[in-house]
């Protein structure tokens, strides 16, 4: 038996608490009652009524949903197809495309932001919801075409040819067989695009319009500017929120590894 | 007569949305910094080396050293907090590993901002640190962290910290662990197991970690905007104060250039390094 020593759980421990602190501070002064985040004066949920008339905050963050399901939506389905692509055909140009779709993770994200505006003011394009899109999408596909493409190569190429065999027609094989088989990546790549467009600042900040204003370039003008405790609220509901569905996920997930048990 | 590949259909949005809008841009920008500017003007089609030379003018050139000692910096730092969490981490049972998985990445469903504002409760004038410390009678008078420099740093290594954990912990956890009973049997004591057997074989992970903090911190103009008031100035901001305030295109655009030179270098050591790994 390995010997246990007790300071690699506290050092974890530790470093856990720290990383959460910034999120307690914003939880327990979204219960202030005062403006100032220094002193907590009282317990109420006066920011909790606020936010739900501020109207300006919740259509922002309306807005990042929005934005944020479009991008995902588009670039699941160039990006998956594309692996599927990829993976089946033979074209000398296929590596370097997939690694140009893939530049969007490597480069910092200022550089990707200031190309943007500059080839949208080229092709002069509205700012706004579509230059957001085409701009979100660009750096979601990389997540779902790294997903699909790590899963496509392990999938069993018999099940197709036998889906192939039996009369299928290759949109069916696809459809029936391939796609069902791919979802849990494709699912998994679209969650983590999804998350990086809801909080996306830099390209944002860089595309965006002021009739169409995501929620992380609204709370950045007001960090700059003089924040209200609104946003306190809107964090723990978000934290809430957040905290809820990764509960769900763990206990689904154990579930099904004890299925696996059986 | 070759038939048309079927599939072609399927690669055929990816082609185009990554020739139009990916590489497209991308060869606009290099072309865009070779072009002469006009201030306010715009640019005109003007070939120039003006906006490379003005690169390596005092001010501009300090920008970079400096925010290069950042992103060094806070990658150092998040090597030095990160890595023991990751390796400790993968030492977990399975149930542990994957509720601390879960809880880290928790915070990614937050936006980065809030986390930001909280450290700026925290640390401002009169915050909690602050208070901590003044009803400790530790310090005397409040201390002066936000708008520093090491305020930003905080925020850097805040923000990059989970990338560092999540790239050492992929790593460690699929160490072998009968290596490391082995050397144990032949006599090695923990440390000497942990240099020669365990520290050689996570450095792929790392190398990742050290590309995934390294690159961004570079750019990410908003943590040292919030954080560090006007007093420090990274490359990111550089850029985003030609593009929009100075109007300067062609001389961001140059500093892009420059800054994706730097990136690339680095992805190539780190390539190089992880090649020579897989190969022994």
């Amino acid at each position: 038996m390995r010997k246990k020593y007790k300071f690699p759980y506290f050092y974890l421990a530790f470093i856990s608490i720290l990383m959460y602190l910034p999120f307690l501070v914003v939880v327990v002064f979204s219960f202030n009652e005062s403006k100032l985040p220094t002193i907590f004066t009282n317990f109420s949920f006066k920011w909790y009524k606020e936010l739900f008339y501020n109207k300006r905050l919740l259509e922002s963050l309306l807005n990042s949903f929005l934005l944020g399901i479009f991008s995902t939506l588009a670039s699941a389905v160039i990006g998956t197809i594309g692996a599927v692509g990829l993976a089946k055909t033979h074209y000398k140009l296929n590596k370097p495309v997939s690694y140009i779709a893939t530049l969007p993770m490597m480069i910092p994200e200022i550089i990707l932001a200031m190309v943007f505006l500059a080839f949208f003011s080229l092709l002069s394009l509205p700012f706004g919801f579509v230059t957001l899109l085409i701009a979100h999408t660009a750096f979601c596909v990389p997540y779902i075409l790294i997903m699909v493409s790590s899963t496509i190569n392990t999938l069993d190429k018999e099940l197709e040819e036998a889906a192939r065999d039996l009369g299928a027609s290759r949109r069916r094989a696809f459809i029936d067989i391939i796609l069902p088989l791919l979802f849990p990546s494709i699912l998994s790549g679209s969650i983590l695009a999804f998350a990086m467009s809801l909080d996306d600042v830099v390209i944002s900040v860089f595309v965006n319009s002021p009739y169409f204003v995501t929620l992380p370039v609204r709370v950045y003008t007001q960090l700059k500017t003089g924040v209200t405790p609104e946003i306190n609220a809107l964090c723990t509901i978000m934290l809430i929120i957040c905290l809820i569905g990764i509960t769900i996920y763990y206990i689904l997930s154990n579930k099904k590894e004890k299925h696996k048990h059986d | 007569m070759k038939k048309r590949n079927p599939y072609l259909f399927a690669i055929l949005p990816l082609y185009i949305f990554t020739f139009l809008f990916i590489l497209g841009p991308i060869i606009y920008m290099v072309v865009i910094s070779f072009l002469t500017n006009h201030g306010s003007l715009g640019y005109s089609w003007d070939f120039t080396f003006a906006n490379y030379i003005k690169l390596f003018d005092k001010v501009y050139f300090r920008t970079f050293t400096k925010s290069l000692s950042i992103a060094f910096f806070s990658t150092l730092l998040t090597i030095i907090i990160g890595y023991p969490f990751g390796f400790w981490m993968s030492g977990l049972s399975a149930k542990g590993r994957k509720l601390m998985m879960l809880s880290l990445v928790l915070p990614f469903g937050i936006n980065s901002l809030i986390r930001l504002y909280g450290w700026i409760i925290i640390l401002q004038s009169k915050g909690i640190l602050n208070n901590v410390l003044l009803s400790l009678h530790i310090i005397k008078e409040p201390l002066k962290i936000l708008y520093s420099y090491p305020a930003v740093l905080i925020g850097m290594v805040y923000a990059l910290l989970p990338f560092m954990i999540f790239s050492i912990y992929s790593s460690a956890v699929k160490l072998d662990l009968s290596l490391l009973d082995a050397a144990r049997d032949l006599g090695a004591n923990r440390v000497i197991t942990f240099l020669t057997v365990s520290f050689p074989l996570t450095l792929p992970g790392l190398f990742a970690g050290i590309i995934l903090t390294f690159v961004p911190s570079m750019g990410l103009f908003f943590i040292a905007d919030i954080l560090g008031g006007n007093k420090v100035v990274l490359v990111g901001s550089l850029i985003q104060d030609q593009m929009t305030r100075g109007s300067n295109w062609p001389f961001a655009a140059a500093i892009a250039v420059a800054l994706t030179l730097i990136t690339s270098v680095l992805l190539y050591f780190n390539k190089i390094i992880s090649a020579k790994d897989g190969g022994q």
